[in-house]
């Protein structure tokens, strides 16, 4: 198969780290904080470097949108398998701003531009949980899409998506090229071993900016502010089952 | 005449103690001559002999508590003297689920002036007491032997001051240490120790033990890096040597008696230690390497081109790693090898640090020294890392009974010894496994059989003590010796050292009340 794989990887805060919100109730700290790659772009590259093994597809594309360091996201993907990477250039103001639309955007004029056959996203980044951008990207493209994927399969042409939903499990059919989005149950992704972190180092990332595609990346939303989650108050001990009965009915409960 | 047949070789003095118990028997009820006898016809055997050094040896005579004691301390610590057989269970055994005591009191102190009424009581009316951390010790030391008063610093969980700008904490012993080090990692410092057991060790028993751990190959021991201590004595005498000064040097320095005590001068009741600050950029990674002449020289590779920023060198074998994917289902993020290494660099600059990380592995990875391996730099994938060395311990558990040896050796040879026991112990053994900081010379070896074995044990000590002797090594680097290894200091420590350690035992706990049974052997009394 000469197929085409385009990944989208974005850089995040690191899960393990504690976030705090800044004083100015603008955003949250990110200066000196750890990033990584988001856990679900994880699972998409694990699982487009998995059909390049299968011999499914032929080639894997890292794309990250962002400032200097989504260099170092991208490098991580190579270092898993993926062949090359595509640095999209976005930064300051338009960094903080930039959203699932636009980020769409990107990928749909990169996926015409690249000749994608398939592009594999993680179903959300665990920073803004927005869970929008593989169906936008489809619906920009007029592709088909298949989302929350625990299992893919190339059948011909044809991808045969099990997806997880409310109810369990279900399983679908859909044409190529299409938007898949990867959910926790699809991969475990792999360590990458230091041979492979040695030949990344090897490997092209070419760097575009999004006027280039033809893209404008100002944002029509406007963060008005950030805070943090109210304090969990501590709970009360109480002495006899009397006295809880009376403190359930002070606080109106019962 | 057939009792003293049977401890015809234990020396004289413990047969004389022995029968003095016997004198006493019409003083005690049903209940406590039954304890007696099944204290004294311990599981392991008939009491400690030549032929079984870890066993209890018979209860000293130390008085029994009573009502009137019992309402002495309901008074002085209301709510927080438990005498339920259900709650004290948990108390009564240590971690490894190996050694059990009786006791029927345990107490709750939650300042030193409390700790202080209580020994000194206890001193008057001759009453054992067991200081009780977070019971996560691996040589019988933290429990009871008998029905020895627990002394628990649970509810002494406060942290008294910490000055950023020094870096010294002063803390109550309970504060358990992960507590400690989520408290310091929010002012951007860190505790200088970590071990396995940190989400549920107190500050005091990692004191008392002197632990070691995972960093101290970077920032050194406890001895280093306590500053101070507040202790109370056997006869509630408070002893507050708790200096938060890098250097004093005016007079003896006593702090250093109590580290490593195991509880037995003293009872450690706040602590102050000198904490580094927390590195900006930490990565591990995680090696492979065929043959153990090739880890000691990718640690010496290591220490050169590493240099300032290496703060751990941990090493596992085959066997372990089989154990933590059989148990644990963990995966080995690489391909199989003899020999697994986790290297830690800790630094205060990413770029700097990544640099020499990435030359040192180019290095070893083209000179073959290392066979595979993987880098992390994001907490969640360090902490997958390090769980790989830090959860053998736990793995190890769910193959039955363990036999666990912490032993120091010259560093070159740390594996002979894992090597010889297997070919030592043949089928007895279903699995000797070697892991540990290498990078401290300091080797845990365990061994594995379905149930408790006395042939196995018999076949295992004192041939492992005997090896380590003959290389000068320590039968115990870092554990401490507890109740189990109490009889073996001779075979790193000379006799007239240990006729020394008796006579300050004697010095400052005359009664011997704190912690008896724990720590020095038994013919020392």
């Amino acid at each position: 198969m000469s197929a085409r794989v385009l990944v989208g990887v974005k850089r995040v805060i690191d899960y393990a780290v504690k976030i705090r919100v800044k004083p100015d109730r603008t955003g949250v700290v990110t200066d000196g904080v750890k990033h990584s790659m988001n856990p679900f772009c994880e699972i998409a590259v694990e699982e487009a470097v998995k059909l390049k093994e299968k011999k499914l597809v032929k080639e894997v594309v890292a794309v990250s949108c962002g400032p200097q360091q989504v260099q170092e996201t991208i490098r991580t993907a190579l270092a898993m398998g993926a062949d090359r990477g595509i640095h999209v250039e976005v930064s300051g103001k338009d960094y903080e701003t930039l959203g699932p639309l636009q980020v769409s955007k990107i990928l749909a004029a990169l996926a015409k531009k690249e000749q994608a056959d398939l592009i594999i996203l993680g179903k959300q980044a665990i920073d803004d949980d927005c869970n929008q951008t593989g169906q936008m990207t489809a619906a920009l493209l007029d592709w088909p899409q298949g989302t929350f994927a625990s299992e893919v399969n190339i059948e011909a042409d044809k991808l045969k998506v099990v997806r997880e939903i409310d109810g369990g499990l279900e399983t679908i059919k859909i044409n190529l090229p299409a938007v898949v989005t990867a959910d926790l149950r699809l991969n475990t992704p792999r360590y990458a071993t230091l041979p492979n972190i040695m030949k990344a180092k090897k490997k092209k990332i070419a760097n575009v900016k999004p006027a280039d595609l033809g893209v404008d990346v100002s944002s029509r939303l406007e963060v008005l502010k950030v805070d943090e989650p109210p304090q969990r108050q501590a709970g009360v001990k109480v002495e006899t089952v009397h006295d809880l009965v009376g403190k359930l009915k002070e606080a109106g409960r019962i | 005449m057939g009792i003293f047949q049977r401890f015809a070789r234990i020396p004289l003095k413990s047969t004389y103690i022995w029968s003095l118990c016997r004198q006493y028997s019409t003083d005690l009820t049903a209940v406590d001559r039954a304890l007696i006898q099944h204290r004294c016809v311990h599981s392991r055997g008939l009491g400690a002999s030549p032929g079984n050094p870890g066993a209890a040896p018979p209860r000293l005579p130390f008085s029994r508590v009573t009502q009137e004691d019992l309402a002495f301390f309901r008074t002085l610590l209301p709510g927080r003297t438990i005498t339920d057989p259900d709650l004290l269970k948990s108390s009564n055994v240590d971690w490894l689920k190996t050694v059990e005591g009786n006791s029927e009191v345990l107490l709750r102190p939650k300042t030193t002036e409390e700790v202080s009424q209580i020994l000194r009581y206890c001193n008057e009316r001759n009453l054992a007491v067991c200081p009780q951390g977070g019971n996560t010790g691996l040589v019988g030391g933290s429990v009871p032997v008998f029905d020895e008063i627990i002394l628990s610093t649970s509810l002494m969980k406060q942290v008294i001051t910490f000055d950023n700008i020094s870096g010294i904490l002063t803390c109550q012993a309970g504060c358990v240490l992960e507590n400690l080090s989520n408290y310091l990692e929010e002012r951007d410092f860190i505790m200088p120790l970590d071990l396995g057991a940190k989400g549920s060790c107190h500050i005091g028993g990692n004191v008392s033990t002197n632990a070691g751990g995972l960093r101290l190959l970077r920032y050194g021991s406890l001895r280093g890096t306590v500053l101070g201590l507040e202790v109370v004595l056997a006869d509630g005498r408070i002893l507050n040597c708790l200096a938060t000064l890098r250097k004093d040097n005016t007079g003896y320095d006593l702090k250093q008696l109590f580290i490593g005590s195991e509880g037995t001068l003293g009872v450690i009741t706040a602590v102050s230690i000198l904490c580094p600050r927390k590195p900006k950029a930490v990565n591990v990674a995680f090696l492979g390497c065929s043959s153990f002449q090739q880890l000691l020289e990718t640690f010496q590779c290591c220490r050169g081109m590493l240099g300032e920023i290496l703060s751990a060198f941990e090493f596992l074998d085959a066997s372990c790693m089989s154990l933590l994917e059989k148990h644990l289902k963990l995966t080995n993020p690489i391909t199989e090898s003899p020999f697994y290494i986790v290297i830690e660099t800790a630094g205060s600059n990413a770029t700097h640090d990544e640099e020499k990380l990435h030359k040192f592995l180019e290095e070893v990875m083209t000179s073959s020294l290392v066979t595979d391996g993987t880098v992390a730099t994001e907490a969640t994938k360090i902490k997958a890392l390090w769980s790989l060395r830090e959860r053998v311990t736990e793995a190890l558990t769910h193959e039955g009974y363990t036999y666990k040896y912490d032993i120091s050796l010259p560093v070159e040879k740390i594996y002979d010894l894992v090597q010889d026991m297997r070919g030592h112990l043949g089928d007895m053994a279903k699995n000797v496994v070697g892991y540990g900081h290498v990078g401290d010379g300091n080797l845990h070896l365990n061994i594995t059989s379905p149930s408790k074995d006395p042939a196995l044990l018999a076949a295992i000590e004192p041939y492992v003590y005997e090896w380590t002797s003959k290389w000068k090594g320590s039968i115990s680097a870092e554990h401490g010796l507890g109740l189990k290894k109490r009889n073996y200091i001779y075979y790193s420590k000379p006799s007239e050292a240990v006729a020394l350690m008796g006579s300050i035992k004697a010095m400052l706990d005359p009664k011997g009340i704190l912690n008896p049974y724990k720590t020095l052997p038994d013919n020392i009394h």
